[in-house]
């Protein structure tokens, strides 16, 4: 069947009263960035408190309907036949082409939604629900009327344009990148990291992320992973602003001045350094990691308030109670758990200790680092400053 | 300053064979199946790669095959010479330190055709054990197949005596080398070694890639395994490529034109190399580094420093080389090879493949010295604790 338009259903954004264009203006925006590497022409429009996606002449539905999956904000994606405005017996004889095409066993339970927006059509709702299930009933002898659960709900609005839509695509939720400020993603080559900036895209949040690369300890295929990553999510996030800051220094001092049961928490500390830095200055309202609690040394709730300390931004860990397994199915639904497993050497592996510790102390962690206190502030600079900032997905 | 140690996974193509893959494909592009004259000029390509590839291995031009490069080549061989020749007996012998190409074909024999497969151990050096494989025959072997140079680690093995001891057994056990790192750098005549096909590809001798070849003497029974429009009188499918066979073809001739003189320079340089890094301390040359190796390749272990980090380092420098063997390295695993010579532990995983060509000079050789002296002392100080 030939669709010539989507109907686009938002849930939570409809209820935000007087701030609602906001929404509707950022969904508008990220529908059409969705679209746009897709082959056809798209309109996208609000109408009547209602977002439309009107496509003009040839398109690829299937790509078309993956693009939307991916926008936040949406519900719901209703594939809809565009008619002219015709006289009710023209308007029945639409109407049950559709359901023949749709329903090819035309047997199922249905309820006519007629909505008559176009005033000057001479039924109104009550009497097109009427008239149309009754030409249904008519044209297909199995189709049955269910007014209070129908297997199909028939909607046929009036408007400069007949539409016609029953079904209803589920889109991914959440709200509309944009609304909700952004924040500075920690990205890892990683399964979970990713999950986490997806997540909080969903929330209506704008990314940025920082990947610290310890070049030769990690390789530019590392990095390079790391960027492919950044481009998976940045199809549901919109564009990423990605910092790629160099820590080998800075590792290699960590690692000669401190003791090596502390390195990873305190290597983390100054990751954590590095990204409130450069959310700060860049607007951005908060720090996301891919962090669950226990999953690793570092990630137990001591190290996680280890690493906490050094910041004033708050820290959003979305994946705190997923399981290792529950962040895998994510990683497989947004696609980059393929691209996260790929086994790309992580020499990183001489500046972890054999037997970490699991139970950092704030203090003695903060004692440890004072051993860094000459050589700490120029290795900082330096990796601010010759951060490579890239934009992915643009 | 960018030194290219690395020819052992490529090489820079001849600018001479770059001019002529280009013209055939922007001018002569005809297929050589074509019935008018732009078809058969395309096809006098073939026909004198052929002549010139027969004629460096002092074969007949009709035993060349044209294959898209080494891998092809030794699956073409294994396969179709196991499955042609089934009826004679169902046990093939191959070495344990052969290419991925070869090994991963005889695996497949082995677990989807039924056939059973020896894997001959080598000694330190990484040669095969001749009595081993005297062992090893059986009234069930039709196929044994040894490289002419381990890619790895550059040993050259035994494949005249290893021909030799299997023709003696039985005549008509057919003996294959995967010559991909040989070919080019010694004078090979299959028919004197007593070797029934041969492997080769392209891009090791400053070739096109995607174009290889595999000799296959007129009496040897195989099957083809790639079908289509019979092109290659039936034996490999699939409109031949023109460009690629006649680059590969210009470049066997380049490479062999006063190989003396180009494996002499390349022979010095290795030595040089070898005594050089010999002095940093707890580094190790793996396999051989006389005349049993190829004047190509060094493998050298840096114990203390992990290969992958050394690799990056070097490459900072300007310096391409590879760790165990590039075809591999995208699987860092430790590599079969330097474990079955029996590598202590701690050079493992800290070798590198230094991989020489015609065209590494010497100050590039130095410039890389130069930078290993420096790096490794700084690089030994972060191990892990």
């Amino acid at each position: 069947m030939e669709f010539h338009s989507f109907l686009i259903k938002y849930g939570e954004i409809g209820i935000k009263g007087k701030n609602r264009y906001i929404f509707e203006d950022a969904l508008v925006r990220q529908i059409r960035y969705a679209l746009q590497s897709v082959d056809g022409e798209f309109l996208v429009h609000k109408c009547h408190g209602r977002v439309y996606v009107d496509c003009e002449g040839e398109y690829d539905y299937e790509e078309t309907v993956e693009s939307l999956k991916k926008v936040f904000g949406i519900v719901g994606i209703c594939p809809v036949v565009r008619k002219e405005v015709k006289d009710p017996e023209g308007l029945k004889k639409d109407v049950t082409a559709y359901v023949g095409e749709m329903y090819p066993q035309a047997d199922k339970t249905f309820k006519v939604e007629a909505r008559r927006a176009n005033k000057r059509y001479p039924m109104n709702s009550m009497e097109l629900n009427c008239a149309l299930g009754e030409a249904v009933l008519d044209a297909y002898p199995e189709m049955k009327v269910d007014v209070h659960d129908p297997e199909v709900r028939l909607n046929v609005e009036i408007r400069e344009e007949v539409y016609i839509y029953s079904e209803i695509i589920p889109g991914p939720g959440g709200m509309p990148v944009g609304t909700n400020g952004s924040a500075m993603l920690l990205l890892s080559g990683g399964i979970d990291s990713p999950v986490a900036g997806y997540m909080v895209a969903k929330r209506g949040v704008e990314l940025e992320a920082v990947y610290f690369h310890a070049p030769p300890y990690t390789s530019e295929r590392a990095k390079e992973k790391v960027i492919d990553l950044a481009r998976l999510v940045s199809a549901y996030s919109g564009p990423i602003k990605l910092h790629i800051v160099n820590f080998t220094d800075i590792q290699l001092a960590i690692y000669e001045k401190c003791p090596h049961d502390e390195l990873t928490i305190i290597m983390r500390r100054y990751m954590m350094r590095i990204a409130e830095h450069f959310a700060k200055k860049n607007g951005c309202l908060g720090l996301v990691t891919g962090e669950s609690i226990g999953q690793v040394a570092s990630q137990t709730m001591q190290s996680l308030a280890a690493t906490n300390a050094v910041c004033t931004l708050p820290v959003y860990r979305p994946l705190i109670g997923f399981d290792k397994k529950e962040i895998v199915e994510i990683s497989e639904k947004i696609d980059t758990y393929e691209v996260s497993i790929q086994p790309f050497e992580d020499c990183c592996t001489i500046f972890v200790a054999k037997h970490p510790v699991t139970k950092p102390n704030v203090e003695r962690i903060e004692k440890s680092e004072i051993n860094l206190a000459d050589c700490i502030d120029d290795l900082m600079k330096t990796a601010l400053e010759t951060a490579e900032v890239i934009t992915v997905g643009a | 300053m960018e030194v290219y140690l690395d020819n052992s996974a490529t090489t820079m193509c001849y600018p001479e064979v770059g001019e002529l893959v280009y013209h055939i494909m922007c001018r002569d592009y005809g297929n050589p199946s074509a019935m008018y004259r732009k078809g058969m000029e395309a096809e006098r390509y073939i026909k004198e790669a052929k002549e010139t590839i027969s004629k460096l291995l002092k074969v007949n031009a009709k035993e060349i095959i044209f294959t898209s490069g080494g891998t092809e080549s030794d699956n073409q061989a294994l396969i179709g010479c196991a499955r042609a020749n089934r009826r004679n007996g169902n046990h093939l012998i191959t070495s344990c330190v052969e290419h991925p190409a070869i090994l991963n074909t005889m695996h497949y024999l082995e677990e989807e055709e039924g056939f059973r497969v020896t894997y001959l151990p080598v000694d330190e050096c990484g040669r095969i054990r001749l009595d081993a494989l005297k062992e090893a025959l059986c009234p069930e072997t039709i196929l044994v197949s040894v490289m002419y140079v381990n890619n790895e680690i550059g040993t050259v093995q035994p494949v005249a005596e290893a021909a030799r001891i299997v023709k003696q057994y039985k005549q008509s056990i057919l003996f294959h080398t995967d010559a991909v790192q040989g070919f080019g750098k010694y004078k090979i005549y299959p028919k004197r070694l007593g070797v029934d096909m041969l492997s080769a590809s392209g891009h090791k001798i400053h070739g096109p890639k995607g174009a290889g070849f595999l000799y296959v003497d007129s009496r040897v029974k195989i099957k083809p395994i790639i079908f289509g429009g019979g092109q290659q009188k039936d034996m490999r499918s699939g409109t031949e490529n023109v460009p690629g066979i006649a680059g590969l073809a210009l470049a066997s001739k380049m490479i062999y034109q006063d190989l003396e003189l180009k494996t002499e320079h390349m022979r010095e340089l290795k030595t040089h190399f070898i005594d050089c890094i010999s002095q940093i301390g707890n580094v190790k040359v793996h396999g051989l580094t006389d005349e049993g190796s190829a004047p190509h390749i060094v493998s050298a272990g840096f114990a203390g420093v992990r290969s992958e980090v050394l690799l990056h380092t070097l490459e900072d420098r300007g310096i391409c080389v590879s760790a165990g063997s590039a075809c591999a390295s995208n699987h860092p695993a430790i590599s079969g090879v330097l474990q079955a010579i029996g590598t202590p532990r701690e050079y493992l995983d800290s070798t590198l493949r230094f991989s020489l060509s015609e065209f590494t000079t010497k100050e590039e050789i130095d410039y890389t010295l130069e930078t290993l002296y420096n790096c490794i002392p700084m690089l030994r100080k972060y191990t892990r604790r």
